[in-house]
């Protein structure tokens, strides 16, 4: 069975319906990529799954238990962790203090896995002291990563950890996100950088108008010729 | 000298002492805007309500006969805070909660706390009448009078002064180890910060929930219960508080705690440096100067003293809208 099963998601804004049917599974220690244009349902997608909207069809299963709409609040304890895309440290907070409230659900000691934050990401062991909010853009992205990895999650949900750094940043991150999966953590990202991002996918899912329009292996999509032509820029 | 010793006991001491009260109830208030996102106008009412607490529990104990070295009012103080606190709680769970789990925008809140305000006033009056009470139920108040080197008059501070700075000073700390070292208090700033993101993280909102009001209702009871021993306790405290400490928050910047001590400060000595007699400090020169010294030289007339704020409030609004500690803007 599946780590994470996805089936006929629906689910919007209020009102506003924006996925209209994603399906998407994921194996237990799998890389999976959503790809697709601006405005598709990437973010929406990770958003209900991480249960921040209203889902009014479809189901979410996870590690055998159904999730569809657990509230936020609860998915920390079942060790599923989201990144958001946007405001995703707490600006006014040190660097240390956001890897500690990472770790809020927490009752025992995580000082090692505090450690092991610092040592994949050293910048952050620098600036530990001073507010995530005065670090560039990159270093906000491995806070807000090491945030997530606190938990030690089974279930790691990134949308676009990469927007906005420089090509070496973005390989720095993308190494990290391969490292962590090494230690079987699951990974479901949403990346801009659609042939980069696909190169190390077990699975890719392209998103159009809220639903899939192609699932394969990362692999395959790659290789493509309309998928590439329609989403990957040739 | 004698006329510095009279800035002291008039301009400094004053200042000090109503600072205080305006940082203690500035604090809840800019807190409670940080978790909750409203202006709780019913804040005056709570301090005016954990005083008649006070007051209760200090006629009971007055009652048994106990004899203690403090005043018993500032005692019964610490009880009284707990107790206001769960009430804090109360109202929030009653009047509050429920507006906002129905996702109601923050102006419903404002007015429900205006509702709370209004209701709080009633029932004070209800039960305790309109008249003014001394909260020195046992014995007068204490007053110290320190001599100056140099001046025949002396330094006059009273016992409840001296109380109230020091349990400013204490609570201040307090909250500052609470804030920055405890893992509640830190979640309390995380989720003033950025509240998504906090539910993302896991933080239970419910604790920090209670804890702003455990926070707020505690000190609200112990700046009206200070304030009542300073002066009175009348049923109208809250009237000529609300607008001081609302403008101690912006001041200071929405949603900062720091900021709210600072601007209670900042707000209570331009209050009593406003209404100060400067005259009195003139007169030793009087043969120097080229003019008339008038007998009345405040800046502003003690009846006018709410201006004050008012004034403070309009200016920092226009030209610096998100006060001295860079808060949120209204
Ligand atoms: N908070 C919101 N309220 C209402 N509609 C929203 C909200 N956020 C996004 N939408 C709408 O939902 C649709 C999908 O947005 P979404 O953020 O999921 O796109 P995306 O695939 O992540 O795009 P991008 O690549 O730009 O991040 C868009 O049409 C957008 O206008
Ligand atoms: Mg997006």
């Amino acid at each position: 069975m599946s780590l994470l099963d996805i089936t006929d998601l629906e689910a919007g804004y209020g009102q506003m319906s924006i996925l209209k049917g994603v399906n998407m599974s994921l194996e237990a220690g799998e890389i999976g990529v959503i790809v697709g244009p601006n405005g598709a349902g990437k973010s929406t997608t990770l958003k209900a799954i991480f249960g921040m909207l209203n889902i009014t069809g479809g189901a979410i299963r996870f590690d055998g238990n159904d999730i569809t709409g657990m509230r936020s609040e609860k998915l920390a304890e079942h060790r599923i962790a989201f990144v958001p895309q946007e405001n995703n440290v707490f600006a006014s907070l040190s660097v240390h203090e956001n890897l500690e409230m990472g770790a809020y659900v927490r009752r025992d000691d995580f000082s090692d896995v505090l450690d092991h934050v610092y040592e994949i990401f050293p910048p952050l062991k620098e600036k530990r002291d001073q507010p995530a909010g005065e670090l560039s853009g990159g270093q906000r992205q491995m806070v807000a990563f090491g945030r997530a990895l606190m938990i030690e999650p089974k279930l790691i949900l990134l949308d676009e950890p990469t927007a906005g750094l420089s090509p070496m940043f973005m390989s720095q991150i993308f190494d990290r996100v391969i490292a962590i999966n090494k230690t079987g953590v699951t990974v479901a990202m949403v990346e801009q950088n659609a042939k980069q991002a696909l190169a190390i996918a077990h699975k890719g899912f392209v998103l159009a108008g809220g639903q899939n329009s192609y699932t394969d292996s990362g692999q395959n999509l790659l290789n493509n010729p309309e998928v590439a032509r329609s989403f990957l820029g040739g | 000298m004698n006329e510095f010793v009279f800035f002291l006991n008039k301009g400094l001491t004053s200042g000090l002492i109503i600072g205080s009260i305006y940082a203690l109830g500035a604090i809840g208030v800019t807190l409670i805007f940080g978790i909750l996102r409203f202006a709780h106008f019913a804040h005056g009412d709570m301090m005016t309500l954990g005083a008649f607490v006070t007051l209760i529990l200090t006629a009971v104990l007055a009652a048994m006969g106990i004899v203690l070295p403090l005043p018993l009012a500032f005692v019964a103080m610490f009880p009284a805070m707990i107790i206001t606190a769960v009430l804090a709680i109360g109202l929030d769970r009653v009047f509050y909660k429920p507006l906002r789990q129905a996702g109601a925008k923050p102006v419903i809140l404002v007015m429900a706390s205006v509702g709370v305000t209004l209701m709080l006033q009633g029932l004070i009056r209800l039960f305790a009448g309109v008249r003014s009470r001394n909260m020195f139920v046992e014995a007068p108040k204490e007053i110290f009078q320190i001599p100056f080197p140099g001046a025949s008059r002396k330094l006059v501070i009273t016992e409840p002064q001296v109380l109230l700075i020091l349990f400013t000073i204490i609570a201040v700390i307090a909250l500052h180890w609470f804030l920055t070292r405890s893992r509640l208090g830190k979640a309390m700033r995380a989720v003033s910060d950025n509240p998504d993101l906090a539910k993302i993280t896991g933080i239970n909102t419910n604790h920090v929930v209670w804890a702003t009001w455990i926070i707020g209702g505690s000190l609200a009871c112990a700046a009206g219960t200070l304030l009542s021993m300073d002066v009175t306790l009348k049923p109208d405290l809250s009237f000529n508080i609300l607008l001081p400490i609302f403008a101690a928050t912006i001041v200071g910047g929405i949603g900062q705690p720091y900021g709210a001590i600072a601007g209670g400060f900042l707000v209570g000595f331009c209050e009593s440096l406003a209404v100060f007699n400067w005259a009195i400090l003139l007169r030793p020169f009087k043969d120097d100067l080229w003019f008339e010294i008038p007998r009345n030289m405040a800046l502003v007339p003690t009846e006018y003293k709410l201006m004050v704020p008012f004034l403070i409030l309009i200016i920092v609004l226009i030209y610096r809208p998100t006060g001295i500690f860079k808060g949120r803007v209204l």
